[in-house]
């Protein structure tokens, strides 16, 4: 009795250790990735790195020094206004979708969210040109209304998917004690759902903190000090790197590297903290 | 005590407040379900709106001119679905079998504890910022693939015009590089739902009958996912189709069709992007936004498609035989 | 062992017979000795000795929770599958040690055939079902035939040979479960092993799978874990009885009593096994 397998048994463990190699190398590649681009940016952002880099205004044309206070300023009054349009529709879009719609009407507009989620980011870019910039001066508001836009359907998802998850038992309870759908709605489903549905929007002002085709054509054009007023263009962390990356000039570069550096923290740390918490809420809501 | 003025107090005020409540949540939040279905139509209306003059001006024939001449005014699109079509290509044949790979690692092969840990770096790779991976990758990916990777392909396979022409940090190729780094994230996670989502008796049943490994997931897990794989992909086609930024960035910006990979180009993204600093004209205008609207087709056009394909593979599943 | 109905007239030739067919029902096809299997720290079956008994039909019954999956599961090695399966003793296969150095599970699982509790055909054509493990094997010489065959043994070609190349889900479930019945004997395995294969069908097609094991007992050596204790009453030859017992490891289970089948359930030597056969166990 020969239980060891013939040749050609030796043949298929060979191609299965290879498919199995292939898959294993597959998957360190894209850490490997991942760990070159963030140590990249680490190293070559990190010398630049300062207090004073992250309070001083921006340089003058051709000047060392200077800093980026403006573009945090700039992007958190952006994703600040894009995140107060885009949660409350959003919630009120999960909502219908999850309590009122009927299979059909659900389904065309679940069909809109979705393909409003795949539209290329830089439509919404020219989209938003079209609408609040051609014909006046670029102006914070426009660039806002196209990071909403990007947030839209990523808050919508995941506030369906929490929505979901409130148990079928509380709804009907709270239904059970003569409660209208109303009072259901906004004192049981919504408040057992509000932690998911935070979570989901930490994730999409993560995703549109970094957005930068929305914004190059509504607030790029700027200038160097600190603006909170966003009837004018806002200074902004993405279009300012892209612009820098665009540059001959190594002190912009370095400048590239340190923003990218930051941006890349603030976006890294919010969604990996949001995906914990999110895998957190899932396991105990379900 | 006595039930009368409890059954007023019922149908009265409360319930009154109650139907009004009800009506105006229904009201509310149907609105805003139908403004996503208006704001998707008026996203398309004002793009194409953008682009009369355009439309007027040079009609169908936009699509398949290949100039950009800010001085004599004539615009056309031909280089730009050039460049879209070859470096979304160029992303997907890199991007899908590392997808796939990392797919089965997450689902099949790697044990417990770093399902999740290699699960989330994959998740985190697609968190990455386009510009912040665009500048990465004019800075260091372009300048590595031009001396290590682009001089190895020529001089290997150089008698292909593909790979004849110098290597240079920026251009096509790179830029198709840039994309499958961004796409291969979005395609691993879906396929790996997938493959999770695959029977585990099918796969014992494999098992049982003396296949490896990789033979059941040849033939039970890869056969019965293979249409939710074409529409991970198609997913993976939308993304790399409308990116960009980073493509601006890694593309070298030229308008012009040339055989080599390694040349400067542009995709129809990249071009708008391109042009954030002002137009000339109002023609040139209208002709950014007709190229936003052969975009805004292309885009839709790829996501019904995976939709449609997800739909129909899950009815599929479902047991319509 | 009633083989001969009607007698040969020739005597050398009946005693032949009779010693070939004698000397082929003792030869042990799996000896188990000291088997102790769990998952984690878990134990599912402890100090488990047994010899099975080729072209005999081997009944394995007891209470839900008694391991006999997990029994079943070590005899072709499934639970290598499971990360954090475990074991100690030994089971002999024809003498080798199955879970012994260089023993390649899956040649052992390509020699012993499994069925399992839900029937669990591919998502493929019912052709194909039967055909995919001969080809992955490399058997494809006539390979219509070997399909045809197996799905005769399997008795459902008459079922399905219009229709070979329709989808095997549009089959009820129990052709479904015979569809995985053939597709296991169409790489001519030694052994099949079959758990709790008709616990999903109703009584008819439970009838059929029931009656398809006897034709096959003349081929293959035949494991079933039933919960149905008049199941293993009507198709086995011999019956194991495992039950629960309990000590500092835990719950686990243990081999009660292993004997001919009427044995069994007629005069069981132990308390416990004839309180689970006359239904007074929980």
């Amino acid at each position: 009795m020969n239980l060891q397998g013939d040749r050609r048994l030796r043949r298929r463990r060979i191609v299965n250790r290879l498919a199995e190699g292939s898959a294993t190398v597959a998957a360190l590649l894209a850490v490997l990735v991942l760990g070159i681009v963030v140590w990249s940016i680490a190293k070559r952002g990190a010398g630049e790195l300062s207090w004073g880099f992250l309070t001083k205004d921006l340089p003058l044309f051709g000047q060392p020094g200077g800093g980026i206070a403006p573009l945090l300023v700039g992007s958190a009054l952006l994703v600040g206004i894009a995140t107060a349009i885009a949660l409350p529709v959003a919630v009120l879009i999960a909502v219908f979708l999850e309590e009122f719609a009927s299979p059909r009407v659900g389904a065309a507009i679940q069909l809109c969210v979705d393909l409003l989620n795949g539209l290329p980011s830089i439509i919404i870019g020219v989209f938003v040109f079209g609408l609040l910039v051609y014909g006046h001066p670029q102006n914070g508001w426009a660039g806002s209304v196209g990071l909403s836009i990007v947030m839209l359907p990523l808050v919508t998802r995941a506030t369906q998917e929490v929505l979901r998850l409130v148990p079928t038992s509380q709804r009907e309870g709270a239904l059970a004690l003569g409660a209208s759908r109303w009072r259901t709605v906004l004192g049981i489903t919504l408040p057992s759902a509000a932690g998911g549905i935070l979570t989901g929007t930490v994730l999409a002002v993560a995703r549109a903190v970094g957005e930068t085709a929305p914004l190059l054509f509504a607030t790029s054009i700027f200038g160097r000090t600190i603006e909170w007023n966003p009837g004018h263009a806002l200074p902004n962390l993405p279009v300012q790197i892209f612009i820098w990356s665009e540059s001959d000039l190594p002190e912009d570069h370095a400048r590239a590297w340190a923003s990218a550096l930051v941006l890349l923290i603030f976006v890294l740390v919010t969604s990996l903290t949001a995906r914990l918490v999110l895998a957190r809420t899932r396991r105990r809501m379900g | 005590m006595s039930a009368v003025p409890m059954t007023q107090e019922l149908r009265g005020g409360r319930r009154l407040r109650d139907r009004f409540g009800d009506r105006l949540l229904l009201i509310v939040t149907s609105a805003a379900g139908l403004g996503a279905v208006v704001l998707i139509g008026f996203i398309a209306y004002k793009v194409i709106r953008g682009a009369h003059l355009a439309l007027s001006t040079f009609g169908l024939p936009f699509v398949w001119h290949t100039a950009w001449d800010t001085n004599k005014n004539v615009f056309g699109a031909a280089p730009g679905l050039y460049g879209t079509a070859v470096t979304s290509l160029i992303a997907l044949l890199i991007a899908t079998p590392l997808a796939l790979g990392i797919a089965l690692f997450l689902s099949e092969l790697a044990p417990r504890s770093l399902r999740l840990v290699v699960g989330s770096l994959v998740e985190t790779l697609a968190a990455i910022p386009s510009v912040v991976l665009g500048l990465w990758g004019i800075l260091v990916l372009g300048p590595f693939l031009a001396d290590h990777v682009e001089p190895w392909l020529h001089n290997s396979f150089g008698f292909l015009p593909i790979f004849s022409g110098t290597p240079q940090s920026s251009g096509i190729f790179v830029a198709g590089v840039i994309l499958a780094i961004m796409v291969v994230p979005i395609v691993a996670s879906v396929c790996r739902e997938l493959f999770l989502s695959v029977p585990p008796e099918l796969e014992e049943g494999a098992l049982a009958l003396g296949a490896t490994r990789w033979e059941m997931v040849r033939g039970v897990v890869l056969s019965s996912s293979r249409p939710g794989i074409g529409a991970a992909v198609i997913l993976g086609l939308g993304r790399a189709l409308g990116e960009a930024i980073a493509v601006t960035q890694v593309i070298g910006a030229g308008w012009f069709i040339r055989s080599s990979l390694f040349a400067p180009g542009d995709t129809l993204a990249s071009r708008i992007a391109g042009q954030y600093q002002g137009a000339v004209s109002k023609l040139q205008i209208a002709s950014l936004f007709y190229l936003a609207a052969i975009l805004l087709v292309i885009g839709l056009l790829t996501n019904l498609l995976a939709q449609i394909v997800v739909k129909r593979f899950a009815f599929q599943r479902t047991g319509g035989s | 062992m009633s083989q001969g109905v009607t007698m040969p007239p020739m005597r050398p030739v009946d005693v032949a017979v009779r010693q070939e067919t004698e000397s082929q029902t003792h030869e042990t096809v799996f000896d188990i000795q000291g088997l102790q299997a769990g998952y984690g720290s878990n134990v599912a079956i402890k100090g488990v000795d047994l010899e099975i008994y080729r072209n005999v039909i081997t009944a394995v019954i007891g209470p839900s929770g008694c391991g006999k999956s997990t029994f079943i599961r070590c005899l072709n090695r499934m639970n290598d599958e499971v990360p954090s399966f475990r074991h100690e003793g030994t089971i002999l296969y024809h003498g080798v040690d199955l879970y012994g150095d260089g023993v390649e599970p899956v040649e052992v699982r390509r020699r012993i055939g499994m069925v399992f509790q839900k029937a669990n055909p591919f998502p493929k054509t019912i052709y194909d079902n039967v055909a995919w493990a001969p080809r992955v094997l490399g058997l494809k010489k006539d390979l219509d035939e070997r399909v045809e065959k197996a799905l005769q043994s399997a008795a459902l070609w008459d079922e399905v040979k219009d229709r070979l190349k329709r989808s095997a889900l549009s089959l009820s479930g129990g052709q479904q479960q015979r569809l995985c019945i053939a597709r296991a004997i169409a790489i001519e395995p030694e052994v099949l092993l079959l758990d709790e294969p008709a616990s999903a069908l109703d009584p008819i097609a439970t009838q059929r799978i029931e009656e398809l094991m006897q034709s096959l007992k003349q081929d293959y050596t035949i494991v079933i874990v039933t919960h149905n204790m008049q199941q293993a009453a009507r198709v086995a030859d011999r019956t194991a009885f495992f039950s629960i017992d309990s000590d500092e490891d835990g719950r686990y289970g243990v081999l009660v009593e292993y004997d001919e089948t009427p044995k069994i359930f007629t005069a069981p030597s132990d308390r416990r096994t004839e309180d689970y056969v006359t239904g007074r166990f929980g």
